[in-house]
This record gives C-alpha cells, structure tokens and sequence, in this order.
C-alpha cells in the first residue's frame, strides 16, 4: 500500500472509504491492518474493547458496497450469525445466534465487514461498562477510569483508533454518554428508525441503535445505511427522507433551547450537579453556537426532572419482562445438577446474571406486581407523556434543545459502583430525550479544566443537541457547523 | 421501605434465585431506588394519557400468511439439551 498504516489509521470511516476509492488502499489491506490491532490492543491486557475478533475477513460482504469494506465493530447485543452474541452476559455463554440483527445485515450489505463485538455493561444496564461479564472496558485517555457505558466498548474503541467506526445501542443514554466520555460523536436516533430486529432487548420501548464515529460526517454515513423499515420490527418505521451528508457552516437563525429544569436542577439533584469544567466547556459551546449565527435562549421542559425516576420504573420493568427469555430452555446457559424446572430456572438466572441485572429484574418485577402496577409503572407512563408533551411544546418555539451530555467527566474505576443511584445520575441529561424517543446527538465539545475531581482535568466533555422526531439531517448538520468551529483534537486517545 | 419477605416473594415472582447473603443487600438498594422515584407520586396526573407509543405510528399491519421459520435443527442448536426434536428441560416435578 502506498500510503503509511499511521496515516490510513487516522481516517475517519468516510476518509478510508474515500482513500479505497482512490486506490490507495484495498478492502483487504485496510482490514487486516485493524484486525491486527484490534487483537493486539483490544482485548484483556488492553482496553477490554472487544469481546470477539474475526479471525479472518468475513466472506460475504459486496465488494463494491458504498462503504467500500471499511471495517465495523458490533455492540456484543446485536446478534451476529454464527459470531458470539451474549450481550456481555454469563447467561448467554456459548451462544452463536442463526441470523443477524438488521442493522448489521444492512451496514454488511453496504460494504462494511465485521471486524469485532464489543463490551458493554450486561444486557445494557450501567454507565460504565463495568456490569459485564469480560471485566470492565477502560477509556483510551486515563485507562484507570471507565469509558461510560453501556456502549463503552465501542465507544473506547472507536476513540482509541482500534476500529473506524461502531455500532451501539441507546435505551436511557447508552450512546451518547460513553461517547462524550470518550471524546467521539455518538448519535441516538428516533425512536423507530432502525430496525430493533435481533438485538437483544433490553427495554423495547426505548432501545435503538445508533453509532458511534470519529466525528459527525461518519454518523451520517453510518446512519444513511441503518435507517428504514424492517418487517422484522413492527415498531420501525419508514424515514421519511434520504439522510443527507451534513454540510453547514453557519448556524445563521438556527434557535437553541437550553433547558432551564435540567440546567438549574432542584435540590434534590444536587449529585446531578455539573462539574464546573464540564459548564464551563458547555458555555463556551453556546458562545461559538451564537458567534456561528444561533440564538441561544432559555426553554422549560417541566417534568424533565422527573423522567430519571420515570425512566428507572419503566427501563426495569421492561427488562424484567424481557428478560424473562433466560430461563436455560433454549440458549446460553443451563446451571448443573438440578433439581427439577423451577430450580432449573431460579438457579440457571441466579448463575447467569450479574448484581445490577439482578437489581434491575427485581425492581421492574416489583413495579409490575399486584397493587404496585398503577402507582409506579401506571404512573411512570403518564410522566412519560408528559415530558413528550413538554419537548413538543419546546420545539414550537427553538429548533433544538441543548444540554451537556453528562454532568462529570470519565470517572474513576469503582467510583461509583457502591450506589446504584450514583450509577443511575449519569443518565440524567439523557433520558428525557429517551422517553421522549426523540433523536439526539453527543458532539465533543473540548476537554475539562481543572477542579473536576484529581485528575480530572484533560478529559473530553460532551454537548448533547436534541431536536424533534426525524428531525436527524437537521441536527447533523448543526453538530457538524459547530464540529468545524471547535476543531476538537481526538488524536491523544489513539492507542 | 422494602421488607426481606418482600425481597424474596419478588424473587420467586421473577423465578431468581437468590443467595443468603444477597437478600439484605437488595432490600436496601431497592429501597434507596424507590425513594429516589416516590417523587413522582407528587405530581397531578388526572386525565393523563400514559404513553404506549412515543412516536405517532399508524397500524402495522401485514397479511397473515405462512413463511418460512427457522429449520428445527438450526432453532435447537443452541439449546443448552435437546431430545427428539424439542428442547429437553427436566421434570416439573421432581
């Protein structure tokens, strides 16, 4: 190959699609030069990114698909044919599903072989990566602290240089924090424009799947080829338009709605609070937005703080259902030695499950049991319409609502294992937009100052950018106006 | 404030088995979560509607017809037993 594997590393997806285009490197080449890496890098006694290398090129992929066999990584829940699928669960050890989720299939059809599965916290549940079965995944700028999660693997790989671009999931804020965690571009679609169709579910209400890239033009690429309706999924829907590569530079008349609920929190959330190297990387992300032409103005979305408490009611009790599925009859794991179906099923999900999944089922099991029902899901559901409600009224008058995607920077290893609803708070910014099933998108933003905690100074910081359903061309073209304002440097992450 | 009995008729609602030394823990951890939710018995919501889908979505439907499903062999290879075609689970009663 003509071009050196340093320079060819440091494309982005859409730049080695264009340099295979020009020659300059095959789909072979670009391959194997990541898959090298990502064995030598990504697993245990690296970042813990993958939890499955392709041993080879996978056959199969058109070799003159748009994206032009630039290699994918794969969130270890969407099932892969053939290609360990267990969803960074015990339960689900040995488990090679016989078909393919269809957002995979679609990305391989387009031209994107599968390169890799990555970590993620058990079944979706965490925001750090740490509930799963292959040990923590660690972030590609201070490897003593957490990439986010639940996407955290494929959020440290793409941030790490160890894959072009990945695939993950969102249910509360999955994408979007491990990705301002790590200093890339993650998108959470509307609800319903990606087929859910083989991924493992964890709250079907809310998950999707989105990606995350090295910056935003890679998310339209990536997106371009996810979008559309399955018949596989009767929750997906038809996007109503082709999704355009982003161009503006200017945000000339564009309105910003910055919520003053979440911004100004009650008491009540002071452990939401933001660090002040996070405010203050967000502030001058307003100013550049209002010197690139925005208007920038306060927008109340009431019951947004609420929808932590909504989310944890309806988010568990979805997954309770769903996971009731893991019962050691059809797939995964079966405990040894018992003694009849019921000690079959209580003891093969007591082996199978981790703490947090434990938790989760158990919380979403007591929600939904008699005389519980209409106080907390019933209720949690009419909080939900609400803060849809809300966000409606708030597009009426602002094109988009902005916040910063996480309130601290990557924190330390263990840091916040110990409480669960210390866990819980990093998905405080996120999972109104969730409830809502509105797109939103994470964009680094800069890196934090000093007094965001011992050495928490030099870590990315996220702005989120939400707008309305289907609203997606719009919005990646605002994160790309301010992506090219704010020339954010990922390169020190790069292993 | 959840009671260990209530810990362990829940667990027996989810078919979860749980250790000994698991059960006060979760009693204070679910505790903990649901005083952090009880906010939202505060709010007024007479004559809400709860969501049931979040994004406006018409019927889908489709005719119901036959298709192909996945081959039985193919559908029980995952199966951590299978026997004469079906998954092979112990007795209901022992």
């Amino acid at each position: 190959m003509s071009a050196s594997a340093t320079d060819l590393l440091e494309l982005s997806g859409a730049g080695a699609i264009e340099a295979a285009s020009a020659g300059s490197v095959t789909a072979p080449e670009l391959f194997d030069l990541y898959r090298e890496r990502a064995v030598e890098h990504g697993g245990p006694d690296g970042l813990n990114c993958f939890t499955w290398v392709a041993p080879e090129a996978p056959e199969g992929v058109p070799v003159d698909g748009p994206l032009s066999g630039v290699p994918l990584a794969a969130k270890d829940l969407f099932c892969t044919r053939d290609v360990p699928s267990q969803a960074g669960s015990r339960i689900l050890e040995g488990y090679r599903p016989p078909y393919t989720a269809t957002a995979v299939s679609r990305l391989i059809d387009a031209g994107a072989p599968l390169l890799a599965k990555t970590n993620q916290d058990e079944f979706a549940m965490g925001s750090s990566t740490e509930n799963s079965a292959f040990g923590p995944a660690l972030n590609p700028w201070d490897r003593t602290r957490v990439p986010g999660g639940s996407s955290g693997g494929s959020a440290a790989a793409v941030a790490g240089g160890l894959a072009p671009w990945a695939l993950g999931t969102d249910t509360g804020g999955s994408i979007r924090q491990p990705a301002a965690l790590c200093g890339i571009v993650g998108l959470k679609p509307t609800y319903g424009a990606v087929s859910r169709y083989g991924m493992i579910a964890f709250a079907s209400s809310l998950d999707q799947a989105g990606p995350l890239t090295r910056d935003v033009t890679d998310a339209a690429t990536m997106l371009a080829h996810m979008v559309g309706q399955d018949p596989c999924d009767a929750t997906s829907l038809a996007f109503p338009e082709q999704i355009a590569m982003p161009r503006a530079e200017k945000l000339d008349g564009v309105r910003l709605g910055v919520p003053a609920e979440l911004l100004h929190p009650s008491a009540e959330l002071d452990a939401a609070a933001l660090q002040p190297g996070v405010r203050d990387a967000f502030d001058a992300t307003l100013a550049l937005a209002e010197r690139l032409g925005a208007e920038v103005e306060e927008v109340h979305l009431r019951h947004a703080e609420h929808a932590l408490a909504a989310y944890y009611l309806i988010a568990p009790s979805e997954a309770s259902s769903n996971l009731a599925r893991f019962d050691g009859v059809r797939y995964g794991m079966r405990a040894p030695d018992v003694d009849d179906l019921l000690d079959m099923y209580t003891r093969t999900r007591h082996d199978g499950f981790g703490a947090e999944v434990k938790r989760r089922i158990m919380l979403g099991t007591y929600a939904l049991s008699a005389g519980y029902y209409e106080a907390y899901y019933g209720r949690a559901q009419r909080v939900r319409t609400k803060i849809a409600e809300d966000f409606r009224q708030a597009f009426a008058g602002v094109d988009f609502i902005v916040t910063p995607t996480s309130a601290g920077v990557a924190f330390a290893l263990g840091e916040k294992t110990a409480d669960p609803w210390a866990m819980y708070l990093n998905d405080y910014f996120t999972v109104p937009m969730s409830l809502a099933g509105i797109p939103a998108l994470s964009l680094p933003c800069g890196l934090s100052g000093d007094g965001d905690g011992p050495g928490g100074a030099g870590l990315p910081v996220g702005f989120q950018i939400a707008g309305p359903a289907f609203s997606e061309n719009r919005l990646l073209d605002a994160a790309f106006a301010l992506e090219q304002a704010i020339g954010f440097d990922g390169s020190p992450a790069r292993v | 404030m959840i009671e260990r009995d209530e810990v362990l008729h829940v667990a027996r609602l989810a078919r979860l088995g749980l250790d000994e030394d698991e059960v006060e823990p979760l009693a204070a951890e679910l505790s903990s979560v649901l005083d952090h939710i009880a906010k939202i018995g505060e709010l007024d919501l007479e004559g809400v509607t709860p969501t049931t889908h979040v994004v406006d979505v018409t019927g889908a439907l489709r005719a119901d017809e036959p298709r192909p499903c996945l081959p039985r062999e193919v559908a029980l290879s995952q199966a951590p037993a299978a026997k004469d075609g079906g998954f092979l689970v112990p007795s209901p009663q022992a």
